[in-house]
């Protein structure tokens, strides 16, 4: 089980979601995806990127403006 | 209806619509969608090759391919342009925001696998050849675009 450090400070909707898509793809179940962002908008997105992505949002803080989550991968069936 | 599928007419070549479209695509193909973009009318100009690409075209067709904006960089706003001004200093801003260009967006679409489809009839009227338009384009027609429509679970018009 990895772990991967994604930084998105400073990038503007859409970016966090897209490059979160793009590294959850090299991703194999069961791996967290830590990532930060500083778009306001991430924090409700990263819930609804989850949901429908069918991973699983272990947490979620804002520290300072900047947006952290950790994501599982969930492998999809 | 598949609730991953999702499909946009984009008719309009202004960049404000430009960037909406192309932010809401991305973000849905960010969600695991499979998304369809139909280009239309004015929204063909976003495709178009910024550089001069010489064709056989009727006196029309070459001045309305004179009078329309070449390309992603030089769309105008639908709103408060005042001739380029408004465009520009909204480039200007978005630039400060870290927020990408409409340029950076197509090619994120495209990285991403979504559809990009130039309506054939339009470019027609339009006097716009496939070789004054970007890479990576499909070309046909509104059966094809209805043909996703049909599938997918959003459609919006630009």
């Amino acid at each position: 089980m990895a772990e991967k450090f994604i930084n998105c400070r400073g990038l503007q909707c859409p970016g966090p979601i897209v490059r979160l898509f793009k590294e959850a793809k090299s991703c194999d179940g069961g791996d967290i995806m830590s990532i930060e962002a500083t778009d306001l908008g991430f924090k409700k997105d990263i819930a609804a990127w989850c949901k429908k992505t069918k991973n699983e949002l272990l947490s979620l803080e804002e520290e300072d403006g900047v947006i952290k989550a950790k994501i599982k991968k969930v492998d999809q069936a | 209806m598949d609730s991953n599928k999702k499909t946009l007419v984009v008719f309009s070549g202004d960049l404000d619509k430009a960037m909406a479209s192309l932010i809401i695509a991305n973000g849905a193909a960010a969600m695991g969608n499979e998304v369809t973009m139909f280009f239309t009318f004015w929204g063909l100009n976003i495709l178009r090759r910024p550089e001069k690409v010489s064709t056989r075209k009727t006196f029309l067709e070459a001045l309305f391919g004179w009078m329309m904006p070449r390309g992603a960089g030089k769309l105008g706003l639908s709103k408060m342009n005042f001739g380029g001004m408004g465009a520009s200093m909204m480039k200007i801003i978005m630039k400060q925001k870290n927020v990408s260009t409409v340029h950076e967006l197509l090619e994120s679409a495209r990285d991403l696998g979504i559809r990009l489809i130039a309506c054939t009839m339009s470019m027609d009227v339009m006097g716009l050849k496939a070789e004054e338009l970007i890479d990576g384009l499909e070309y046909a027609g509104v059966a094809t675009y209805l043909g996703a429509a049909d599938e997918a679970s959003v459609n919006l018009f630009i």
